[in-house]
């Protein structure tokens, strides 16, 4: 049936070292958070996460339990449940970098490795705080005549490579390839990703390239360095046209970290 | 017959009239207030003939996206959006918001989640309402402490969008681009412009026509509770919740 080799959580979990770049998909995307819980029993120092373009309850984690030593992200929030305390209080007393962007430079950065070029430009941003602090960002003047007005001045961003993306999916075909749906930024990460491990409901024994609707909602096989089958994977954040958010859980962790002592309690609950 | 009319379905009231000549509004991140208030602008339109497109972008039915995340900031920089929403921790008398946080940067004090896509949309919508709940001199600043997207820019800056109202519980209030000032405009039935002027950080004109909020009337508030409230429960359920019990 299959034609990989599916792999253990604890497979996926062995390839993050200590200080990588590791890709965070957004709450709607498919968070992998029993990979991420998984992580931070393993002890993992010094990641630097690369938001795209927010985390919530995983990054939130990442930082409470100390795995993080850096993040850049448009926000970091429980959403719906309040600010994300354990974010705010490392940021507060200088535990962690963070890299503020904005949304669309997060997105801009990854695109200019998809394409392998060495920056990308984008408008907007210029005389924002944002942009005075980005000391890796620089303003030009727009050198062509052939587009927009010439001498306007213009943010260039550069590349940026992830040395891991880890994200979860309804499912894989026999072959691989990774359902990702509308969730196209998961294609976008994992192309700017130099390893790429998914995390998927079930796998299904057919093709997706067989029909043209499957095929084009798929990330294809060929950027996926291995899979695992993890049931409710995502829990509590939503699986996309899966399932939904566990609510009561969310806020039950949005309380419980207020506090250092009240997150310690809960991850132990919760590991 | 008077209607018992809840604080947020005023403010969604006043929200949904800014809409009336759009064509697409989108929506972004922690709006549950101006996702109801598209959504109330859409079926409005209806009435009028109109069609009114609208994105919610934390929901997966009312996403009009298939190409990904990025997608809303490249469709709202091809001019394809007519209106977006922003809030702000601080908004000051220049419209420059600041969803960053309190303190000076980076030694912040409060840490707050982030600019989202503010940097961008703020440039590149034509309109954009900014619209912060809470009307204090602690949300409304003379400066902000951090600029997550200017509300002006210099010469020779791409720029053919930026802030044209700012929405709080008080009051409405214009942008006046060329003044770089906002102008009061309307205000809640239970205001005075004197405490108006007390509980704002920033300084800011009178308009010739200032009147009160209207008050939605029965046909409204029946589509916001029987229609729209349930659409809001998919991407909102907490609100939802909260205001309508559902």
């Amino acid at each position: 049936m299959k034609s990989f080799d599916e792999l253990s959580l604890k497979e996926i979990v062995d390839e993050v070292q200590d200080g990588f770049i590791l890709g965070i998909p957004a709450d709607y995307s498919g968070v992998p958070m029993k990979f991420t819980k998984e992580l931070i029993k393993k002890g993992v120092k010094n990641l630097k996460l690369y938001c795209l373009p927010l985390t919530t309850i995983q990054g939130d984690m990442l930082i409470g339990s100390g795995c993080v030593s850096e993040i850049e992200a448009a926000a970091v929030t429980l959403g719906e449940f309040g600010m994300a305390p354990r974010f705010s209080e490392a940021v507060e007393n200088g535990k962690i970098l963070i890299k503020d962007s904005t949304c669309p430079a997060l997105h801009a950065q990854l695109q200019a490795t998809e394409k392998s070029v060495p920056f990308m430009p984008l408008r907007g941003v210029i005389g924002s705080d944002i942009q005075k602090h980005r000391k890796d960002w620089h303003v030009i003047s727009n050198p062509m005549k052939s587009s927009g007005v010439k001498e306007e001045p213009i943010l260039l961003l550069p590349a940026v490579q992830l040395d891991i993306l880890v994200f979860h999916a309804p499912c894989s075909d026999r072959n691989g390839n990774i359902q990702i749906g509308r969730r196209r930024e998961l294609a976008t990460l994992a192309h700017a990703s130099k390893k790429v491990f998914v995390t998927v409901e079930k796998v299904l024994d057919i093709d997706f390239f067989e029909d043209e609707l499957s095929a084009a909602t798929c990330l294809p096989a060929l950027y996926v360095n291995g899979i695992s089958i993890v049931k409710n994977g995502a829990w509590p954040c939503a699986l996309p046209g899966v399932y939904s958010s566990d609510n009561e859980e969310l806020k039950k962790y949005s309380l419980a970290a207020k506090t250092k002592e009240g997150f310690g309690e809960y991850m132990r609950y919760c590991l | 017959m008077i209607l018992d009319i809840q604080r947020e379905e005023l403010l969604i009231s006043q929200l949904a009239d800014l809409l009336k000549n759009d064509k697409h509004v989108a929506v972004g991140a922690a709006s549950p207030i101006p996702g109801a208030a598209a959504l109330l602008a859409k079926e409005e339109a209806k009435f009028w003939n109109k069609r009114l497109r609208v994105t919610i972008l934390h929901s997966n039915k009312y996403n009009n996206f298939t190409d990904g995340a990025r997608e809303l900031f490249d469709c709202a920089a091809q001019g394809r959006i007519d209106t977006f929403f922003l809030g702000g921790v601080q908004i000051d008398g220049q419209a420059n918001i600041n969803l960053v946080g309190t303190g000076e940067y980076p030694k912040i004090k409060k840490r707050f989640p982030g600019s989202f896509g503010s940097a961008l949309m703020y440039f590149v919508v034509p309109q954009i309402i900014l619209f912060r709940e809470e009307h204090s001199p602690r949300t409304l600043v003379k400066k902000v402490d951090f600029i997550s997207a200017p509300g002006v820019s210099e010469r020779g800056v791409y720029r053919p969008g930026g802030p044209k109202y700012l929405l709080t519980n008080r009051a409405l209030f214009k942008f006046n681009k060329n003044l770089q000032k906002f102008s009061l405009f309307k205000i809640n039935e239970k205001e005075t412009v004197k405490n108006l002027i007390k509980m704002t950080g920033f300084n800011f004109d009178l308009d010739n026509k200032i009147s009160q909020m209207p008050n939605p009337d029965t046909n409204r508030i029946n589509i916001l509770r029987n229609k729209i409230a349930p659409m809001v429960s998919e991407f909102y359920p907490e609100f939802a919740n909260r205001i309508w019990g559902i």
